[in-house]
């Protein structure tokens, strides 16, 4: 009796002892207690990680507008437009964002902006691509019942223009997901810290963590969006169904 | 500024020990030899596949696929991976086996989509009448499908080459080779941050270089010339796939 007991007590001891997955000795790719352990660190990662995506993509999306309808009114500006917007993916991340920090310091803003400008490449075109994809004669046939320009764009070609346009949004999306990564360069990286970190001191748990998510980002933001489009042009659903 | 033109002007930086011409001719190495590997394996695959009119799923998903995984979360594990992991791999500098496989994981999905879509877009009526002329399937894709889709397939190449040598900037972020290396040092030490920008702007302005000079190629190789399309679009019967080729942002 009394020695079952003893052995139950060395068997505790034993398993409190034994070292954690992300411990430096077993050093695990995927290691459930870490997730747990650093939840707090994860939770916070991914948080600014979608902070920044969300904001580089809507200030992407508020810049490539202007541009587009730019683009479209006055047709002897659009190659230069579009030629611009498509020069900036030639600049590399790394590049852009050590640029940007003059202006606006080690802070958000900056993998903001520079994230906003390389949405640019795709949206501008998407846009343009969008607002062409309408069919004249709807164009007319709205011109005829009394539509303002205003009105024409808002209650009829921004409509029309929505599957084109948010198929350049999802592109858009998924890889601001990934660039913001590279925000760890001027030290605001999101879910990039913990890549940066995680490989800097050869901590796998932690690097595998700051993968997977960005991944699983991108997929989550990339199903919203489509759910959203879905949501938002219920006559596709009736016409295909 | 100033002091970056200066850095860039003076001789000693660029013949220095890990100085940029070094730094330069590996990060060219690196982003050729990916394409190079790349286009060996992606385009025969995405041309056979293209051919055959099979496959279409995966060559659209597999660029999707590539978006959603960050460069810099691939290479970070590729690094810690027991292979390839960081060790000096010839010429191609510290970690470079690691930066090799994940260029060619990013230079393969622009590769591969663009030339499948190129020949798969090739109009039905020129197959069938290439057919009806008596032509084998071998022939029909060299005389014909090849020449028409080779616009798109050289664009998927040139996409491919700017987002492979941005990528191999991110390089020095796991202590891989390149010019990724200026810049992260020039922006880790102020009194070096004159090095960094020069850096910044020389691999931009390579970025350029190469995007202008694939688009100089991209032209010669159209069979149609741009003048004749715009101008007589109607007469040509035969106009080679056109699709919308903005390129992605990779970091």
């Amino acid at each position: 009796m009394g020695v079952t007991l003893l052995g139950a007590g060395v068997a505790t001891v034993v398993s409190a002892r034994e070292p954690k997955c992300y411990s430096r000795d077993v050093n695990a790719w995927i290691c459930g207690d870490y997730w747990v352990d650093r939840q707090d660190e994860i939770i916070e990662a991914t948080a600014t990680h979608l902070q920044i995506t969300v904001a580089a993509v809507l200030l992407g999306l508020a810049i490539a507008f202007p541009l587009a309808l730019v683009a479209r009114g006055l047709p002897r500006l659009e190659s230069s437009v579009l030629g611009m917007s498509t020069a900036i993916y030639t600049v590399p991340s790394l590049a852009l964002l050590p640029l940007l920090v003059p202006l606006t310091g080690l802070t958000k803003t900056t993998v903001v902006i520079g994230l906003g400008l390389y949405c640019l490449t795709i949206l501008v075109r998407a846009i343009l691509d969008g607002l062409r994809s309408v069919p004249d004669d709807i164009r007319e046939a709205a011109v005829g019942i009394g539509y303002g320009s205003a009105r024409l764009l808002l209650r009829v070609e921004l409509p029309l223009a929505l599957p084109v346009m948010m198929a350049g949004l999802r592109v858009a999306t998924v890889s601001t997901v990934a660039l913001t990564t590279i925000g760890t360069v001027v030290s605001e990286g999101g879910l990039g810290y913990l890549i940066a970190d995680g490989q800097s001191t050869e901590f796998n748990a932690e690097l595998f963590a700051g993968a997977v998510l960005c991944v699983a980002l991108a997929l989550a933001l990339d199903l919203l969006l489509v759910l959203a489009q879905r949501l938002a042009t219920p006559w596709r659903r009736a016409v295909s169904a | 500024m100033i002091e970056a033109i200066e850095f860039l002007l003076d001789g000693e930086s660029w013949t220095r020990n890990n100085g940029l011409l070094e730094q330069l001719v590996q990060q060219l190495l690196l982003t050729f030899t990916a394409l190079a590997l790349a286009v060996a394996v992606g385009l025969p695959i995405a041309l056979w596949l293209g051919h055959l009119g099979r496959g279409g799923l995966l060559a659209i998903n597999i660029s999707n696929i590539g978006r959603a995984v960050p460069t810099f979360a691939l290479l970070a594990v590729l690094v810690r991976l027991e292979w390839p992991g960081n060790d000096p791999f010839g010429p191609y500098g510290r970690a470079g086996l690691a930066t090799l496989v994940a260029l060619l994981f990013f230079a393969l999905p622009p590769i591969i989509t663009q030339a499948y879509v190129g020949v798969r877009e090739v109009d039905d009526g020129v197959r069938e009448s290439a057919r009806g002329m008596g032509m084998s399937g071998a022939q029909l894709f060299w005389r014909v499908e090849l020449p028409l889709a080779l616009p798109l397939v050289v664009s998927g190449v040139r996409l491919a080459l700017v987002q492979v040598w941005a990528t191999a900037t991110i390089a020095s972020l796991v202590g891989g080779p390149g010019l990724g290396n200026v810049i992260q040092l020039g922006f880790a030490n102020l009194d070096r941050r004159s090095e960094g920008i020069a850096g910044a702007i020389l691999v931009a302005l390579i970025a350029l270089v190469l995007e202008l000079a694939a688009a100089l190629v991209q032209r010669a190789v159209n069979p149609v010339p741009r003048s004749a399309r715009t101008a007589s679009s109607d007469q040509m019967s035969v106009l080679p796939p056109t699709v919308n080729t903005a390129g992605d942002p990779v970091g």
